[in-house]
């Protein structure tokens, strides 16, 4: 059993705010980079261009890569030989998120309620997620979450029957209605698989996966290529005005699933894709 | 075609423009997003004035970052324009004549562009680190209490855009 004390979340939590929304992680510049080299149309390359600048600035000059510095999306994955002393959690997280979207001049985007819409000027609260794994150490991976592009993710309660063609249709039609309103180039985090709501979530978790790696699973390896090439034969290009860079990744997790169904969740996300990872 | 442009323009100058110019923006637009269109239609519903006189204006749907100490701004990006067009076809008909933004519009809004003379642009979403060195100035006007979705007027230098959509019915998305 080990003790951790709470405020050390808090602390984390507020320097991941921080710098997740300043410094975009490595994998994901690179996948900026290699975009810029792949683009073949002329105004696709200037606007590449730009958003690579813009990733140099906010960085040097600590301003936030974009203004919608999102909702506060929180993964913890805590081994169950933890105790955690000092506090509740939830609450400790919260005060994380509070403490970095305020110190760290983010912007604030969260109203307590969607109906009523009051500003809760500190950004929070975070949307959590816990799993318990094995061993005794806490992993906290944060990742702001712009609307732009969340506001066209979608769900599909496909059919068996469908197969992985209707899957493929699902993905191609959810890019296709996104178009420049997601602020491509995007990545998309796929889940297939498991109930409605299982689905959705592995879909935002896909989006945390390094740009880059791909699914174990042969065949889910295979269709993330493919529907990469397939996106990016779409034409829609950076900020939508065409070319041939439309997204920069696609991330599936599969779970299994009802005899009677196959969901299909598409979260998509803009090409500030931020996600950063601490283990405590 | 890249043009350098004075903004406001004048009235006739908005209908010259056309889908696929890249344009720099220098002189004074405004912000303004979903909760102060929200204010602006209950306004209007009301018989009451607009906080800022829009006739020949640019919107810019726009909600920044808090500006960190001797900053004139914090990011500052284009968002999703389709939320706004319940409302926009309204402040066009008004005398509204620019707006910049992100993303698909309505048949409604197009529609409104065109009977009006007015311009869409797009400024590249994602990039507000860059677009907001091209601020020089900025000042909240009205709806203060709306914090990052408050009406402001901004001075801007070179401001980058791209017409998407012009008075005479093009597109580019
Ligand atoms: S979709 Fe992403 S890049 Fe576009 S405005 Fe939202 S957070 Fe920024």
């Amino acid at each position: 059993m080990r003790e951790v004390n709470v405020s050390l979340i808090s602390d984390a939590v507020a320097e991941m705010c921080i710098e997740v929304n300043h410094v975009l992680s490595e994998d994901m510049s690179r996948a900026m980079k290699r975009a810029c080299e792949k683009e073949t149309s002329e105004l696709g390359k200037k606007i590449l261009g730009q958003l690579d600048e813009n990733l140099k600035i906010a960085k040097e000059e600590m301003i936030p890569i974009c203004q919608d510095t999102g909702m506060a999306v929180i993964f913890m994955e805590i081994g169950q030989d933890v105790h955690f002393c000092g506090g509740r959690l939830e609450d400790a997280i919260n005060e994380g998120v509070r403490k970095g979207y305020t110190e760290g001049f983010l912007r604030k985007s969260v109203v307590d309620d969607p109906v009523i819409r009051n500003n809760t000027k500190d950004n929070t609260p975070a949307v959590i997620h816990y799993s318990i794994v094995d061993g005794e150490n806490v992993k906290i991976t944060i990742s702001p979450k712009g609307f732009g592009s969340e506001n066209m993710s979608k769900l599909y309660m496909l059919k068996p029957a469908d197969g992985i063609e209707g899957i493929k249709n699902a993905i191609l039609s959810a890019v296709k209605d996104a178009g420049p309103n997601a602020c491509p180039p995007m990545v998309l985090g796929v889940g297939i698989g498991g109930t409605f709501e299982k689905c959705a979530l592995m879909a935002k978790h896909a989006l945390t996966r390094e740009n880059g790696v791909h699914s174990d699973i042969p065949y889910v390896k295979e269709l993330e290529e493919e529907m990469l090439e397939k996106i990016n034969e779409l034409g829609i290009g950076p900020a939508g005005l065409g070319g041939s860079v439309t997204a920069l990744g696609v991330n599936i997790e599969t779970y299994p699933t009802h005899i009677a169904g196959m969901p299909v969740a598409v979260n998509i996300c803009c090409h500030v894709n931020r996600h950063i990872s601490r283990t405590i | 075609m890249t043009k350098n442009l004075n903004v406001p323009l004048k009235k006739e100058e908005y209908a010259e423009l056309r889908a696929g110019d890249y344009v720099y923006l220098t002189g004074t637009i405004y912000t303004a997003r979903d909760a102060a269109h929200k204010r602006m239609q209950e306004c209007l519903d009301k018989g009451e004035a607009l906080p800022f006189n829009i006739e020949n204006q640019i919107i810019y749907y726009m909600g920044p970052s808090p500006a960190r100490d001797g900053k004139v701004i914090g990011s500052a990006g284009p968002t999703t324009a389709g939320r706004m067009d319940r409302y926009t076809p309204k402040l066009l008909d008004l005398g509204l004549k620019g707006m910049i933004g992100k993303g698909k519009r309505t048949r409604e809004v197009y529609d409104a562009i065109i009977r009006n003379k007015a311009v869409y642009f797009a400024a590249v979403g994602g990039a507000g680190a860059l677009l907001s060195k091209s601020i020089v100035k900025s000042k909240v006007v009205a709806y203060d209490d709306l914090g990052t979705e408050a009406i402001r007027k901004l001075e801007v230098e070179n401001f980058p855009v791209i017409v998407v959509a012009d008075a005479e019915g093009n597109s580019l998305y």
